[in-house]
């Protein structure tokens, strides 16, 4: 169980990572974190010819919080941006979320903007790109460009990058204000992947719930964002009746069985999380 | 950097491991935790699932834990890294979080033990005086398939009060 033979790359600026990438082509793999990559090469289901470890590019550690978003990039582990106050008092999810995401020393390695651009459907920082409206910050050999979380995920470990190209940070929205959210999921044991998990925000005005939102973890092969604000706005969010949500969860769904869980049993909790999840946010 | 025909480059790698700088050269592909155990021939970082679920791997880079077994030794470069054998290497230099397995009877078999015992010794580092439940989290990235976790958590707790009395042994240990 050890990695397949590669060439190692160790660039120290975004110009010459794109540089070699763009050199490389299909043969190239960003090394970032490595908590998702390194157990892939150590199981040889994959083997790339050439690793571009981006651990020494400056400037790609810095979190930004601005009154419209965060800007994470792409060094930056998840266990400094849960550490980080401004972060957690602009956007609350984050934290919320990333307390979930495996364990301490997993979280110290791995960085957020690669679990994204790794965009497996039981991560949860996909999850929270996508309620959080993000915005990817993509550059190649071909320069710049920004993708809308809605158009980067494409499938089960796909996304609209190319092979040449870099996710150099990630924009996370911030909510407008009155906006309340949870992270709520259930794992067989804690730190292991979700059997099922969801994020919400609900957006109280006056009073009321005007726009409410979910978006899940493990029970949908693309994360994407799931509107309930049709089946709830106008209500108070402390008597709220969250069942009104029950059928558009459940169309919303694909969950999938294995070993661990029945697509049913997945059903039945992502239903259950959500109603659990949005009275947690409306208190 | 070398490369001859026919064989994998190889990378000079420079590291401080448990206070002393050590230079190592292997291939890039070089796990951390094979570096350690095979290149600087200290066994006391034990490789369990090799996948990162374990924890029995685990080291400490720049004061933090991490897997060593899910970091490549090309990537240690300039780094600091403690081992189980940097929290205490005799009977006679124990640190609190090892004499506090001792007492509780935290190990068995201690094939787990050294993840154990690195992944505490940073928990308590920041967090000196955890409540039980706050130990059985800080342990829960950590897999032993002989105590049960009881006598564990009871080491942590007794580790904590170990510490508080001797804070310079805690110190040092994350130096």
């Amino acid at each position: 169980m050890k990695p397949g033979p590669f060439a190692y790359h160790s660039p120290t600026s975004v110009e010459q990572t794109v540089a070699t990438l763009g050199e490389l082509g299909h043969d190239g793999k960003v090394l970032a974190g490595g908590q998702s990559l390194i157990p892939i090469l150590s199981m040889r289901l994959a083997k790339p010819a050439h690793l571009v470890d981006i651990n020494r590019v400056v400037g790609l550690d810095q979190i930004e919080v601005t009154e419209q978003h965060i800007r994470v990039g792409a060094t930056v582990r998840h266990s400094a941006l849960e550490r980080d106050g401004a972060a957690y008092a602009a956007i609350p999810l984050l934290r919320q979320a990333l307390e979930c995401v495996a364990h301490p020393a997993i979280r110290n390695r791995g960085t957020t903007v690669g679990s994204i651009a790794h965009a497996d459907a039981a991560g949860e920082m996909p999850a929270v790109a996508a309620l959080t409206e993000a915005v990817m910050e993509v550059v190649g050999p071909r320069g710049r460009r920004e993708v809308a979380a809605g158009d980067f995920f494409e499938g089960a470990l796909e996304t609209v990058l190319d092979a040449e190209e870099l996710l150099e940070a990630v924009r996370f929205g911030r909510f407008p204000e009155g906006t309340r959210t949870a992270f709520i999921e259930s794992a067989r044991r804690q730190g292991d992947y979700a059997l099922a998990g969801v994020a919400v925000a609900l957006t109280v005005i006056d009073g009321v719930l005007d726009r409410v939102r979910a978006s899940y973890v493990s029970v949908t092969d693309v994360p994407g964002v799931l509107e309930l604000t049709e089946a709830l706005r106008g209500q108070e969010p402390a008597g709220a009746d969250w069942s009104a949500v029950d059928d558009l969860v459940q169309a919303h769904i694909a969950p999938e069985a294995d070993i661990h869980a029945t697509a049913d049993y997945r059903r039945m909790l992502a239903g259950e999380l959500t109603r659990r999840a949005l009275t947690e946010a409306a208190r | 950097m070398t490369a001859l025909p026919g064989t994998e480059q190889l990378h000079d790698v420079t590291l401080t491991v448990n206070g002393v700088q050590r230079q190592i050269t292997v291939p890039a592909r070089r796990l951390l935790s094979d570096a350690l155990r095979h290149d600087l021939q200290l066994t006391g970082t034990h490789v369990g699932c090799e996948h990162g679920v374990c924890g029995s791997c685990t080291v400490l880079v720049d004061g933090q834990p991490m897997r060593s077994c899910l970091m490549f030794a090309v990537s240690a470069q300039g780094h600091a890294i403690t081992t189980v054998e940097g929290c205490g290497d005799s009977p006679e230099r124990m640190g609190p979080v090892q004499r506090a397995f001792i007492e509780c009877h935290g190990l068995q078999c201690g094939f787990c033990t050294p993840g154990f015992i690195t992944t505490i010794t940073a928990y308590l580092a920041e967090n000196p005086a955890p409540t039980e439940e706050q130990a059985r989290e800080a342990i829960s990235g950590n897999l032993c398939r002989c105590t049960g976790y009881q006598n564990i958590v009871k080491a942590v707790m007794r580790a904590a009060e170990l510490a508080a009395e001797a804070p310079t042994a805690a110190s040092e240990v994350s130096a």
